[in-house]
């Protein structure tokens, strides 16, 4: 088909260049159809569809600033002397990994620049993800067909933070050398094979000489290789199953309303990913992070207060302060649970939210594809377990942080850590209550708008005296948008005696799914949502203003 | 001799032997007694010491007793030495103003001839650590990387890195060292006030001392350099992660909705 065209063309004078390359590279790579397949794919307007791009261009700029790095970054632990330009530091002792930081701060052209962009593209880039996972979370877009999608993202969060923790040790810098003694310190804590593991990773006795150089090759290749294939992946995905879009006049399950890729998201997109650059750019430019000569280089007798990893760490080392240092010995052994037991809920604390897609699914028994987001108070069960889960990550960041809410804001450290010990097991529950109760409100709120319209303000005086409220009735638009979405029944056991008075057997999972799906979908968890009826019942004027 | 013993029963003998044994010890003594300063000092050094006392008495007997014994309110004085004083008083921790997990740095109360002349009687209570003169505390010429290195190894795991401070058990805390004066931060490293232990010269010697002052007056003075910008407070991870979520995040959301905001609309017809 495209030598015809050329031929035609040709006949005519000649092909342009471009049309030229176009063929060229078309028999080659088989651009038409990949082009005429996506150039017009639809993409649905809103802001927080736009998470992910930040995720996205955060990463680029992560890669882009991180290779211009690794041209003066030397990962090695031989010790030097140091004769750069920070005269705090002069003769000192220190790693080569560390002067060479130095160096880049100081003495490389633009490197302190480009190092705090790619730190900041870094912790913008932890937070972008967690927003994002907790609006597919939120608007149920890990629904049928996106489970893969959800876990894809789930594992780019997780690894991102792995990334983010062996950068962050690259510089042997006082702080980050602590950070890496925490690890070790957990590593170590795991029974029988703790100490094995320790020596493996750091190739004898910590420190040793080789943890840099190690990290470097994870931290560079082989976390951030994998993260590519996920990104690559997930896009992918993305396209295949189309985006979800907000329920709303013309919206179905089986369109997307919105805009085409060409040209409308494609100059959208690339504009705002030189927003992105720009606003990570300008905060680099004004706000220092990890003042690496401020630190000191690493030596394992010394450590400071104010030792917290990156916020995505946080969480784990709220775990290890506010746990009670519990020993146990045996048989000329030590179990260390103090390290041992927040070693394990850390990956349970993450591991809690990857899964919640699969433990609804179970619950609904829904097999379709959802491709309408929820609003989350509609959803009020996974509203209220989502919160609650954020409520639980946040307790534990306060529990990381606990010297610095101390000095801040005059309290006691120990007072912190009992809230936080307290707070591990309580706050989730209470914020799951008030959070299902706040979505049931808006539930109601909804419901009233659709029956009775919007409340004017507008206060109206009737002959007789008395004063009511003008509402306005709401437009078909607004009134579809409000009543689009699906209300599940609660699932039922059905009897557990047949026809002919045999018992029928029913399964533990059976029960436990009916009483879930009960608590999710029963009386007390949704408001039911008004019907026709109710509504032309009221609408007609019997009584009701 | 026969004339001596034979008087010795006489009624004043005991008084004469009395008078020899006295003038003998006296004599002794003023011969022996470690020589004292010139008079004109003696005198000066006295009169502080008196005023001392009587400032003593109004502002710090309540608490640490009318001799500087200690009550349950306050510890016992004797031997803290003139440099604890002077630390104390002159960063406007003492007087106190209340009990509490620590006792915290504010406003000075007295000027430094009143804090000089408490000094004096609180040293005239018990020997201690001295006021140390300026040349014992002046960090010119000082070694500020090797300063580094020992606050590193000694004052960073309650002060942080740079001595920005840190919390410490039950409400008490180390204080940041912003706008400590550079005789204080001596003295506090001379005398361990409150939770923080002493070093004194014979654990971290003068020249060690000026070192870490060299050190802080570097990172921590009114004129730091900090070469990539605003430092957020120089406590590390978490004002940082803190700033990222509220002003990296947050603005890349602003930028996302109004970008979200305007959008290629359909043309009506």
């Amino acid at each position: 088909m495209s030598t015809t065209a050329s031929n035609k063309s040709r006949s005519r004078g000649g092909a342009q260049a471009g049309e030229r390359l176009a063929d060229w590279a078309d028999g080659r790579l088989g651009i038409y159809s990949l082009a005429k397949a996506n150039m017009r794919k639809i993409f649905p307007d809103h802001w927080s569809f736009m998470l992910g791009e930040v995720c996205l261009y955060s990463f680029i700029i992560i890669i882009l600033t991180g290779v211009y790095l690794t041209l003066f970054f030397h990962p090695s632990m031989n010790e030097v002397v140091y004769h750069g330009s920070y005269v705090p530091l002069q003769g000192q002792l220190m790693s080569e990994a560390f002067s060479s930081t130095l160096d880049i701060s100081f003495d490389v052209r633009g490197g302190l620049l480009i190092r705090q962009i790619h730190h900041w593209a870094a912790l913008i880039f932890l937070a972008g993800m967690f927003v994002h996972m907790m609006r597919v979370f939120f608007t149920g877009a890990f629904r049928k067909p996106r489970e893969v999608n959800w876990l894809f993202g789930f594992l780019l969060f997780v690894l991102g933070m792995f990334t983010g923790f062996t950068g962050y040790s690259l510089p042997d810098d006082l702080l980050s050398g602590t950070g890496v003694r925490f690890m070790e310190g957990a590593i170590l804590s795991v029974p029988v094979v703790g100490t094995y593991l320790s020596f493996f990773l750091f190739g004898g006795e910590f420190p040793g000489h080789d943890f840099v150089a190690r990290f470097y090759s994870i931290h560079i290749l082989l976390l951030p290789g994998i993260m590519l294939g996920l990104i690559v992946a997930h896009l992918i995905l993305v396209f295949y199953h189309k985006h979800t879009q907000f329920a709303g006049p013309g919206k179905t399950n089986n369109n997307v309303v919105g805009m085409p890729l060409l040209p409308v998201y494609m100059a959208k997109a690339g504009g705002f990913f030189f927003l992105v650059f720009g606003v990570i750019a300008v905060i680099s430019a004004i706000a220092e992070i990890n003042a690496v000569w401020t630190l000191g280089p690493y030596r394992p007798d010394m450590v400071s207060t104010n030792a917290q990893p990156d916020w995505y760490m946080g969480f784990s080392e709220g775990l290890i302060r506010v746990m009670p240092g519990w020993e146990v010995n045996f048989w000329g052994h030590t179990l260390v649970l103090g390290v041992f037991i927040p070693l394990m809920i850390f990956p349970l604390v993450l591991v809690s939210i990857a899964v919640y897609p699969f433990i609804e699914a179970w619950i609904t028994g829904d097999k379709r594809e959802h491709h309408i987001l929820d609003r989350p108070r509609n959803a009020p069960t996974r509203t209220a377990f989502g919160v609650a889960w954020i409520s639980w990550y946040f307790v534990l960041l306060v529990g990381g942080g606990n010297d610095l809410w101390a000095t801040h804001f005059h309290l006691s450290i120990n007072a912190i850590t009992w809230f936080v010990r307290v707070g591990f097991f309580l706050v989730p529950a209470v914020v799951f209550v008030v959070t299902k109760r706040i979505c049931l409100g808006l539930q109601r709120r909804d419901k009233e708008k659709v029956l009775h319209g919007r409340e004017t303000g507008i206060i109206k005086r009737l002959p007789h005296g008395e004063f009511i409220e003008v509402h306005e009735p709401l437009s078909q638009e607004q009134l579809y948008t409000l009543t689009a979405h699906h209300q599940y029944e609660p699932a039922e056991i059905g009897p557990t005696v047949d026809e002919n008075g045999v018992e029928r057997k029913v399964g533990v999972k059976q029960k436990l799914r009916a009483k879930l799906s009960n608590a999710y979908y029963g009386e007390d968890s949704q408001v039911q949502k008004p019907t026709v009826e109710e509504y032309k019942e009221i609408t007609s004027g019997h009584g009701h203003h | 001799m026969k004339k001596l013993s034979a008087r010795r029963r006489h009624p004043l003998a005991a008084v004469v032997v009395l008078l020899f044994a006295l003038a003998a010890t006296g004599g002794l003594y003023t011969a022996f007694a470690p020589a004292s300063k010139a008079k004109a000092d003696d005198t000066a050094q006295s009169l502080a010491i008196e005023e001392g006392k009587k400032l003593y008495l109004v502002g710090c007997a309540s608490c640490h007793g009318t001799g500087g014994e200690g009550t349950t309110d306050g510890p016992s004085l004797v031997g803290v030495g003139a440099a604890a004083v002077d630390f104390q008083v002159g960063t406007g921790r003492m007087p106190a103003q209340q009990p509490g997990a620590q006792i915290p740095r504010k406003k000075v109360k007295y000027n430094q001839a009143q804090i000089d002349q408490m000094a004096a009687y609180i040293a005239s209570l018990g020997a201690g650590p001295a006021i140390p003169a300026t040349n014992q505390y002046n960090p010119a010429g000082a070694d500020a990387a090797k300063g580094g290195e020992l606050f590193r190894n000694n004052c960073a795991q309650c002060h942080n890195f740079t001595g920005k401070g840190g919390a410490l058990t039950h409400g008490k805390y180390a204080p940041e060292l912003q706008g400590v004066s550079n005789k204080h931060i001596y003295e506090a490293m001379l005398t361990g006030p409150q939770n923080m232990p002493s070093f004194p010269n014979t654990t971290m010697s003068e020249q060690n001392k000026k070192d870490i002052i060299a050190y802080l007056n570097e990172v921590n003075g009114e004129k730091s350099a900090t070469p990539g910008g605003m430092d957020l407070g120089g406590i590390g991870p978490v004002s940082e992660g803190l700033f990222a979520w509220i002003f990296g995040l947050g603005s890349l959301i602003a930028v996302a909705v109004w970008v979200a905001a305007r959008t290629a609309k359909a043309k009506k017809s």
